[in-house]
């Protein structure tokens, strides 16, 4: 698929800016979410390849404006919903759970 | 409001909560537990990483028979010194000489040998690094990364997929023939096995 992602080549994407030592994650939830990538792969729910896919079906202004691990909770999340592990109404009823047990 | 149907980035304090949704909702559902999430961040953290990648290239310098073997079966190779797995189940070694140096990329996302390097950089995985590695490699080397590659050196760059992974295996560095394995490998830098560096001087 010749979507976003395909950015070989492309030009005006501005600097590399490479630092050389950073930290692998910079926020608790791109742990996480990395974790439940390769845990969700080890357990068998999917194939690499569909979330593979369903980085590349992002739109394209949400997939360059986002981060990279932002791609991989889309595409787990999806991938999730897409084999009725879970459904969206669940992860929204849950997150408002959470959220209210924080406030 | 659907999230899959529409194109904004969710705020970041909206993104962690949906993660820890997430995790809560396979934890109850039986999936796994949150300590086995907590093992493979620390396995990631502290346990896998470039050193290991550095150990191989060290032995190739120092072991011609192995090095043979690393450039004909590079994934059977590389297992020998125990690194395999996830992310690194097709390796490929590319190998710098005075004539050729080699880049890796991975323009349509992030792919990356894990057992040898552990988890890429963040600038690996950002638009402006997999955009220009293949339409202006020379002057991505120059400007980004301080390596300029001589015009009468060809650049070869490889485009990683999900399944083929390479590392690069960099030019010995001069004055380092009483090295041992050991001190060739703290040469080895993690940019040198991608391909936008090279190994370290030999330290006098």
């Amino acid at each position: 698929m010749n979507g976003a992602h395909d950015l070989g080549g492309m030009h005006g994407l501005g600097p590399v800016n490479p630092y050389p030592e950073e930290p692998l994650f910079h926020e608790e939830w791109e742990r996480r979410i990395f974790a439940m990538y390769v845990a969700t792969l080890f357990v068998g729910i999917y194939a690499i390849d569909e979330l593979r896919k369903n980085i590349e079906v992002m739109h394209p202004t949400h997939y360059l404006d986002s981060t990279y691990y932002e791609h991989w909770a889309y595409c787990v999340e999806k991938s999730l919903i897409d084999r009725d592990v879970i459904s969206e109404a669940q992860v929204l009823e849950r997150m408002n759970q959470l959220a209210g047990e924080a406030a | 409001m659907s999230r899959h149907g529409h194109n904004h980035s969710p705020s970041p304090s909206q993104l962690s909560l949906r993660v820890k949704a997430l995790e809560s909702l396979l934890v109850e559902k039986g999936y796994f537990e949150s300590a086995a999430l907590d093992r493979i961040v620390e396995t990631f953290e502290h346990k896998v990483g470039p050193r290991n990648g550095a150990k191989v290239i060290a032995k190739a310098w120092v072991d011609p028979a192995y090095k043979q073997r690393l450039l004909a079966d590079s994934t059977a190779a590389i297992a020998e010194l125990g690194y395999s797995g996830a992310q690194g189940e097709d390796m490929v070694v590319v190998e710098n000489t005075p004539t050729v140096h080699n880049l890796v990329v991975c323009t349509l996302c992030s792919c990356y040998p894990w057992p040898t390097l552990g988890l890429p950089p963040t600038w690996y995985k950002m638009p402006p690094f997999r955009s220009r590695a293949v339409i202006d490699p020379r002057g991505l080397l120059k400007d980004e990364f301080d390596l300029e590659i001589a015009a009468n050196v060809q650049l070869r760059v490889w485009d990683s997929n999900a399944e083929l992974r390479y590392l690069v295996m960099p030019m010995r560095p001069a004055g380092t023939e009483g090295y041992s394995e050991e001190q060739l490998a703290e040469l080895v830098t993690r940019d040198s096995m991608i391909g936008v560096g090279l190994a370290l001087a030999a330290t006098a």
